[in-house]
């Protein structure tokens, strides 16, 4: 089988677009100054292209796609994660040197000393600018545009000429009508004939703007107004003066280990943060417990074949798994909202109480419990149903001839024989918990917070959840910071994986 | 069976029955009571669970009508509901699509092809998978307001930069699909090759229609993944208008502007069609999670 001419030439075709597409796309991201960014897609566009061109990488052909994706938006952010735990990234620290030096030398005032008086003229349906010297006195040389159309959001430039003392033009709009023109007019320019450019200053005045900063052949800045020097201090991440001023916005520089130095010596951080741990590793240890409690009792009782409707009890039973989990969590928090949730409306019916289920620490941690656990039994309960099936009967029998009870049984012999499959799943579900960002997210946010602290941080937040929060919320966005403790959760959860594997691995060489 | 049942089981039958009763009454309450609260009239509880008279304004609101109540006040939707389920919809079957395309290509190789650092390859991915993308926000963050800069349709506030995020969740799939194909004798497609097929004919028009179930699956599995998917979506979408119904549906639930009524409408609405697909496919999905634990 062959394909088709036409078939071939389309391949190639959209191939060679392809290529071309991907080298100008490299060639802008390197003429935007990012090089090493321009060098990383270069290396995966020459990559693509070895990949599809050669005979020699047929396999890669068909990995391609899903090999890249994973590298970049699984392992890249990985990878970068650990690289900005070491940096200062945050909304102080947000841009690169470069970036910061050319905004500061972008910054201009306008000249006042240097500035013209002006006036709109119309001509026919457009207009003209006239400049004139503020003391108009009679002999000054005035200035003229050609005509205008002062509208749309359009930069322009319009080139000026020196009007002749005898050439008249038509008065000037009043100052309610040039006011009208005022957007067209900030974006106008005006170049006169010896070359400056003006720009709008102010109601009256078109004047030329001045640099606010020169740069120095030492990489430092001199503010031109007062000659204060602010010198690039790659320690802080800062322009900084010789008297110790700090020139916002500061920049973006590696900080070695203080990330982590952080949450090991800083007092007032390390408290909420061994807190937030300790609650991090008892809110998942827990979620397990009861979700695989619950799960694996209600296994049991619904393989007993002396009850009925046990499909019935299992299809029911097994809703809370097909609702989507951002739905039933947001429907609990209402439940649970102190004031108008059905929860609290059935207890102060029965007991007359009204329990803070948001603003009091230990209740809301109670809560969160009893939404995962509902949320997550029936996980385990379709685990535990399989695995139960594996049992052979007889063993049951032969208790059942010793006269064991249901208990005697369950722990004799199911316990121990679905505790070795299972453990695996139970590490995984540990994990899962361990970062179940959703949950405090969507239920409590991390509320209600600890006081006292410097950074925002919840007697219900996981780890997760605060480093979104320093991320990307209350506490002025601390990329760095929340890299760094993301970090120590990759490590974590390494962990668990390798334990993970491990008792898979043991229990498939028992087998 | 033919074990003797002792006098008490009777008494062990009703036990049971009750404690799965209670189980099945705190289980069904919230969902339930959702309905219920959908059909009651005003944002705030009035006691009773079974509603005394039904109204149906969150229901309006929630399918983006105007309501007027009785004293001549017209309500408009708080939120764009019905654009939030399509935006839902919309990015999780095109990434679902392509995440089914690039793991059948990748699984097909696992199974057929031989290269070199085969079962090191895989084995990585899966353990890369591992790692929640919840743990590497701030990165993913950056990444695509970097890509925005030069790409912008795959930028911050785009769906298609949240269907490129999803593209990586792809280990998993391409292990399922890789062990169906397994299943598929080689010798079908050896001889085609015979007959002068390509490495692509063979797979694109001999393994694949065989193979067309576990797509289906896999898909459905991928569907349901990213519709439901919250952190990502989270931080890459802001605006009211480009919000999926993960992200949105929090806002009912805003401590300034409590819309307890008009969000069971919307959970409901929303909430069933992505509850009606999870139950399709429960069989499957119950059988991949058993996967890891019973292994045959």
């Amino acid at each position: 089988m062959h394909s088709s001419p036409w078939k071939r030439g389309l391949v190639a075709a959209a191939g060679a677009l392809a290529g071309t597409g991907g080298f100008w796309l490299v060639f802008a991201i390197y003429a935007a100054h990012q090089p090493l960014l321009a060098l990383g897609a270069l290396a995966l566009l020459c990559a693509g292209l070895y990949v599809y061109l050669s005979r020699a990488a047929i396999a890669w052909r068909y990995l391609f796609p899903g090999v890249v994706g994973m590298l970049l938006f699984v392992a890249f952010p990985l990878v970068y994660t650990m690289w900005i735990g070491f940096t200062n990234y945050s909304s102080t620290h947000l841009l690169s040197q470069a970036r910061v030096k050319a905004y500061l030398l972008e910054q201009t005032v306008p000249d006042e000393d240097h500035s013209l008086q002006f006036t709109l003229h119309p001509d026919g349906d457009k207009l003209r600018v006239l400049l004139a010297p503020h003391d108009a006195a009679a002999s000054a040389v005035r200035f003229v545009s050609p005509p205008l159309k002062l509208q749309g959001d359009d930069a322009q430039v319009a080139t000026m000429a020196a009007l002749p003392a005898d050439q008249a033009l038509v008065p000037a709009l009043a100052v309610r009508d040039t006011l009208a023109h005022r957007d067209a007019l900030m974006k106008l320019q005006l170049k006169m004939p010896d070359g400056r450019v003006l720009g709008y200053a102010g109601v009256h005045e078109f004047g030329p703007s001045a640099a606010v900063w020169k740069a120095n052949a030492d990489g430092s800045l001199t503010r031109l107004d007062d000659n204060k020097t602010y010198a690039p201090n790659d320690a802080e991440g800062f322009y900084v003066a010789a008297d110790g001023d700090r020139l916002q916005p500061g920049y973006k520089v590696a900080v070695g280990f203080a990330n982590y130095a952080r949450m090991l010596a800083d007092r007032e951080f390390r408290g909420p943060f061994v807190s937030i741990f300790v609650w991090t590793v008892a809110f998942a240890a827990l979620s397990v417990a009861f979700s695989l409690a619950v799960g694996c009792t209600l296994a049991v009782l619904l393989n007993w074949e002396a009850l009925r409707f046990r499909t019935l009890y299992r299809t029911l039973l097994f809703l809370p798994y097909a609702v989507p989990g951002f739905i039933s969590i947001l429907v609990f928090k209402g439940l649970f909202n102190q004031n108008f949730g059905e929860i609290n409306g059935i207890l102060n019916a029965v007991f007359g109480i009204k329990p803070a289920w948001f603003a009091d620490p230990m209740l809301a941690r109670t809560m969160m419990l009893v939404v995962n656990t509902w949320l997550g039994y029936p996980y385990f309960l379709v685990l535990c149903t399989g695995l139960l099936k594996a049992i052979p009967v007889d063993l049951y029998e032969a208790s059942a001839i010793a006269g064991a009870r249901p208990l005697t049984n369950f722990f004799r012999i199911t316990a121990p024989l679905i505790v070795k499959p299972l453990s695996p799943l139970i590490i995984s579900a540990f994990a899962f918990n361990f970062n179940n960002f959703v949950l405090v997210s969507l239920l409590t946010n991390g509320r209600p917070d600890f006081l006292n602290t410097k950074i925002p941080a919840g007697t219900t937040d996981i780890l997760v959840s605060y480093t979104y929060r320093i991320a990307f919320l209350d506490s002025g966005q601390n990329f760095g910071l929340a890299a760094a403790i993301s970090t120590v959760i990759f490590f974590l959860v390494a962990l668990l994986s390798f334990a993970n594997l491990r008792v898979a691995a043991r229990n498939a060489a028992r087998r | 069976m033919a074990i003797v049942t002792g006098k008490n089981q009777r008494w062990r039958v009703l036990g049971a029955h009750a404690f799965l009763i209670v189980l099945l009454v705190l289980t069904l309450f919230p969902l339930a009571a959702v309905i219920s609260i959908s059909l009651r009239p005003g944002n705030f509880a009035n006691g009773s669970l079974i509603p005394r008279e039904i109204s149906l304004e969150h229901w309006k609101l929630a399918l983006g009508f105007d309501v007027t109540t009785a004293d001549g006040l017209v309500m408009h939707p708080p939120f764009p509901v019905l654009r939030w389920l399509w935006n839902s919809v919309k990015v999780a079957t095109i990434a679902s699509a392509l995440i089914v395309a690039f793991s059948t290509t990748a699984a097909y190789a696992f199974a057929r092809l031989r290269f070199a650092f085969k079962m090191p390859i895989l084995n990585s991915m899966l353990l890369l998978q591992m790692f929640p993308p919840v743990l590497a926000l701030v990165a993913i963050y950056a990444i695509f307001e970097t890509i925005g800069n030069y790409v912008p349709a795959l930028g911050l506030e785009t769906h298609g930069g949240l269907i490129v995020a999803y593209l990586g969740g792809v280990a998993t799939h391409i292990w399922t699909i890789r062990g169906y194909f397994e299943t598929i004798p080689v010798e079908i497609e050896e001889c085609a090759k015979v007959d002068g097929a390509s490495h692509f004919q063979a797979f694109f028009r001999v393994l694949l229609p065989m193979a067309v179930p576990i797509l289906m699956v896999v898909f459905v599995l991928a569907f349901v993944g990213t519709i439901i998917e919250y952190p990502v979506a989270s931080i890459l979408l802001r605006e009211e208008s480009n919000l999926t119904l993960a992200v949105g549906s929090k806002y009912y639930l805003a401590d300034q502007k409590y819309l307890w009524g008009d969000f069971a409408a919307a959970a409901v609405l929303s909430g069933l069609p992505i509850t009606a697909v999870f139950l399709a496919a429960q069989r499957w999905i119950v059988s991949g999670l058993t996967a890891g634990g019973v292994k045959e």
